[in-house]
């Protein structure tokens, strides 16, 4: 039998986000170049194949601009996800606490039984709950970046400028390791639970 | 359901085509200075908001590096010609009409001396801890009676609407350009410098006066000013015919 599974809010705003993310992330790339200073983080060949260097203020307009929409779809999100029973579905509580180790041992196949998976399961709520505080902190060191003396004391807050900068390309690398774990387990899910991202309903 | 599924796929291709056009469309849009006209006009908004949230009492502060630190040096345009420091004069254009007028270190350095020390920020990410000292651009103005549009006195402080809206400096060969809106011109750390770091400028960092202005980005910093004016139109900005960002306050 159909049930519905995701509201259509959601399913929109989660691929919305799909283009915003990924230019919002390859801008970001175009600005690091220009100073690329974690040392041997991206070698040369990868500057190269993927043409990032000399772009810095196209990577900057592209950012500035995309920028606003990307902080508007994240708001959005965050607002209905709170004041929706979304929230109860999605953010960690005890009992996902308590899953969290058999549900990740069951997914590597060491463990046998899986334990209650709910609309997201143990692992789900702690990984979709991580990658929602990682955007919020890419946007928060955003702005201590983008105006750290008009913003100060959000420049200060993330213990000054340099160190902003550097929870701004931390938070862009532990999201693309959340990106590249999350299509892997999509994939592993298979086409019922894919369908009802796009189409709202599981069978 | 099935229909159902397949209208929701159709409506996602159906959106990633869209944005997909949107986007190259926006980048097929003739250039505004250096970038698509769609990106500029962001830009400029942009501009125009932070404009609005800039307050003067923000400071951008940081503690001074030991003196004599060399200050790390970036971009040379504008200082390939030899420049004879003893000889140096600066040209002032008031933007009223009237013909310009010249004044020297020696002018300078009569009015109250200033210091600041700031982490100093370039566009392309990096930032280092820098002081400066010099005479407060705002002094500067107040001194000479420079700014004013309506041709009046200073008296103690005029309201901005009263103040040309912008500022350009230039090198004395002309090939490196800034303009400034006036409001950051008179922040208390925006300073016409002759010392960095405890030192006298070096031809490097754009003896013998450069402006230090610690609430924009290194771009905007121009080094070896040979003239100076005010305008009610936005004049040329070097980096931003470039495609950067006009504003490029922090």
């Amino acid at each position: 039998m159909a049930h519905e599974k995701h509201p259509l809010w959601l399913r929109c705003l989660h691929w919305l986000n799909v283009p915003l993310l990924a230019l919002m992330a390859w801008s970001g790339l175009l600005i690091y170049w220009s100073n690329d200073v974690y040392p041997g983080f991206f070698p040369e060949w990868f500057y190269r194949i993927f043409s990032i260097d000399h772009r810095l203020a196209e990577g900057m307009a592209i950012h500035f601009t995309l920028a606003w929409p990307f902080v508007i779809n994240g708001a959005l999100y965050l607002t209905l996800m709170l004041f929706t029973k979304h929230r109860r579905e999605l953010l960690p509580d005890a009992e996902a606490a308590r899953n969290l180790k058999p549900t990740i041992l069951h997914d590597l196949g060491l463990h046998a039984h899986a334990p209650p998976q709910g609309k997201f399961n143990a692992a789900q709520r702690f990984a979709y709950t991580g990658a929602i505080v990682l955007g919020f902190l890419q946007v928060a060191s955003g702005f201590a970046i983008y105006k750290p003396v008009q913003l100060h004391w959000l420049a200060s807050l993330f213990g000054g400028y340099e160190t902003a900068r550097f929870i701004h390309f931390a938070c862009l690398i532990l999201l693309f390791l959340f990106v590249l774990m999350h299509v892997a387990q999509v994939i592993r899910a298979g086409w019922n639970n894919f369908r009802a991202m796009v189409a709202g309903f599981e069978e | 359901m099935k229909k159902r599924t397949i209208i929701s796929f159709s409506l996602l291709f159906l959106f990633f085509a869209v944005f997909a056009l949107a986007y190259s469309w926006a980048w097929r849009q003739p250039e505004l200075e250096g970038v698509p006209a769609p990106f500029r006009t962001v830009l400029e908004w942009n501009g125009k908001i932070w404009a609005m949230l800039y307050h003067p009492t923000r400071l951008s502060e940081a503690p001074a590096p030991a003196p004599g630190k060399a200050p790390r040096v970036n971009g040379d345009i504008g200082l390939e010609e030899e420049i004879d420091l003893a000889h140096w004069k600066m040209q002032v254009d008031r933007g009223d009409g009237s013909a310009p007028f010249t004044v020297t270190m020696a002018d300078l350095r009569a009015l109250p001396r200033a210091d600041t020390a700031t982490n100093f920020k370039c566009i392309e990410g990096w930032s280092e801890e820098m002081s400066f000292a010099g005479v407060r651009f705002s002094d500067f103005l107040k001194f000479y009676g420079l700014g004013i549009r309506s041709g009046k006195n200073w008296g103690a402080n005029p309201p901005l609407e009263e103040l040309y809206p912008y500022v350009g400096l230039e090198t004395p060969d002309g090939q490196y350009y800034v303009s400034i809106d006036m409001a950051s011109m008179l922040h208390p750390q925006t300073l016409l410098a002759f010392e960095m770091n405890g030192q006298p400028l070096s031809q490097d960092n754009g003896a013998p006066l450069r402006l230090a202005i610690p609430v924009k980005y290194g771009i905007k910093n121009l080094k070896r000013i040979g003239k100076i004016f005010f305008s009610s139109r936005r004049p040329r900005d070097y980096w931003a015919e470039q495609g950067y960002d006009w504003f490029s306050g922090l």
